[in-house]
């Protein structure tokens, strides 16, 4: 065939892009594809469940079950007053819930999505939306619970309440950038998914979720050191008609920034291997 | 617009999971500058190892080596899954992999369902793939099936379905692993024809195999690779 002329030569490529300016775009452009993240985390759901009358609600039948029995046990273990305590412990338990599975499949992102990251070019950033998009259906089915018992324990200030959606909105975005790193390191090293699942363990019996920070008496600002202790307070104590500790909103907003201040920079650093990682 | 010039392509594969991939090691290896983990030097595979290249608006590659020799990688740079160690490509034009076409289709969603998953993968709008969905349908000749659930399919039902979602769209690019062989021998005169207008309108088209007398049937140009390094580079003679 025809050679074209060397007038048709295309002129030469603008300078590869840097790190940062692809990770940026990764970030960016997987936020956009919103499309491809909800659908895949949505049908990733229904695959798990399909065949299921109940479905997912299996899930909220099984939390539901879980929160009424640890309710009374725990309410009279700890010597509570149950009309107080019970609300405390379900929407703790479900707050946590949430958290906690979100650290432990952030490690995993990059893992699961290998026949994605082998194939195609997808933003990385859309493999950790998409699991965190299937939590929070997960966390949204669950919520049922939550209406159940604020419909039983009113709250003193259902307005308040509300400012929960705030609070759930930081502790997703968080997500976002220990799903990045978490997911990264995971890929590279394998041996840190099951340290992880072994510390939210462990996490679950230090932070204030069974029991209150006040039982702490003097050491309470054990609790107040803790991060998972105000990503839940940034949820639960709105729910629960209760002010907020003073704490807990500057707590999670310097997280948020020191957590993608050293992301970011780590992300543009091995984005590339991700593919060869994994 | 369809061109593609790749400069000194180099990727190279550290072989973990033998026993390097774990933090222990690592962490020995830092502790004590290499003298207790003995295997400081992961198995490194040379996958591709300097490559260059320039494609031209309308030249059709074939890809050729024996298994191992680098064919998939460079499709997997191309496609933009991976991104070289050190080289640049530089890739103008729309991209199409078909390097796998059931990608992202799920086995519990009906057929219909996945048409707009697997559009959805291969970045196509709802919109989009609205527009295609009857064309789709109908190529892929599977009736009332498409309501059905992926799983309750034959293999060869599925592959057909997924062919015929993967090929609907037209693009600059194509990339391909092997020529795709689908269905029956009647399907598969349809495939033959429904592959030929695609490639035909197609700008550039990167065909990896190891089938010589197939290579040359359909390319203009073979690049051999082996070891990751090209080791011939010329046009067929017709």
């Amino acid at each position: 065939m025809m050679r074209p002329a060397m007038a048709d030569i295309p002129a030469p490529a603008a300078p590869r892009p840097s790190a940062w300016t692809l990770a940026l775009r990764d970030v960016r452009d997987g936020v956009l594809n919103v499309r491809v993240w909800q659908m895949l985390a949505w049908y990733e759901i229904r695959q798990r469940y399909k065949r299921s009358v109940l479905g997912p609600f299996w899930l909220t039948i099984s939390m539901g079950a879980l929160v009424a029995a640890m309710g009374p046990l725990y309410g009279r273990l700890f010597n509570q007053d149950v009309s107080a305590y019970f609300p405390y412990l379900a929407i703790g338990f479900i707050v946590w819930q949430l958290i906690s599975s979100l650290l432990v499949e952030a490690g995993q992102v990059f893992i699961v999505a290998q026949p994605y990251i082998h194939q195609v070019r997808m933003p990385f950033t859309v493999h950790v939306l998409r699991m965190i998009w299937r939590n929070v259906i997960v966390f949204l089915h669950n919520l049922v619970i939550v209406l159940v018992v604020l419909w039983w324990f009113p709250p003193k200030d259902p307005w308040l309440a509300l400012t929960a959606l705030p609070g759930l909105l930081l502790v997703l975005l968080n997500a976002v950038w220990i799903g990045l790193l978490l997911g990264v390191l995971c890929a590279r090293f394998r041996d840190i998914p099951p340290i992880i699942t072994s510390l939210v363990q462990l996490a679950f019996f230090l932070t204030p979720v069974l029991w209150h920070k006040e039982m702490l008496g003097g050491i309470q600002w054990a609790a107040d050191l803790n991060p998972l202790y105000h990503l839940i307070e940034l949820v639960r104590a709105p729910l629960l008609g209760q002010a907020l500790p003073p704490h807990s909103w500057p707590a999670v907003l310097l997280m948020t920034a020191l957590g993608f201040a050293v992301t970011l920079p780590f992300f543009a650093r091995y984005r590339g291997r991700i593919a060869y990682w994994v | 617009m369809g061109y593609i010039r790749a400069t000194d392509l180099r990727v190279q594969f550290a072989v973990y999971g033998i026993a390097s991939r774990s933090l222990k090691k690592s962490l020995l290896r830092a502790a004590t500058g290499g003298a207790l983990a003995t295997d400081a030097a992961a198995v490194v595979v040379k996958a591709l190892d300097g490559v260059s290249f320039e494609i031209r608006e309308g030249e059709r590659i074939g890809l050729q080596g024996h298994n191992g020799s680098g064919k998939t990688t460079l499709l997997r740079i191309l496609a933009g899954a991976y991104e070289p160690v050190s080289g640049t490509v530089d890739i103008r034009g729309s991209v199409v992999s078909m390097l796998s076409i059931t990608l992202g289709m799920d086995p519990d969603a009906t057929g219909y369902e996945n048409i707009f998953l697997r559009g959805a993968i291969m970045g196509m709008s709802r919109k989009e793939t609205e527009a295609i969905v009857d064309d789709v349908i109908a190529f892929a000749g599977i009736g009332d099936y498409i309501y059905l659930p992926l799983r309750t399919y034959s293999s060869g039902m599925s592959m057909r379905l997924a062919f015929a979602i993967s090929t609907v769209v037209s693009a600059d690019i194509i990339l391909m692993d092997e020529w795709l062989n689908v269905g029956d021998a009647e399907f598969a005169a349809k495939v033959q024809q429904r592959l030929n207008q695609l490639l035909g309108s197609a700008k550039i088209v990167v065909l990896a195999s190891h089938d010589d007398a197939l290579l040359k049937q359909h390319c203009t140009r073979i690049i051999r690779l082996d070891h990751g390094r090209i080791v011939s580079d010329a046009p067929v003679a017709r």
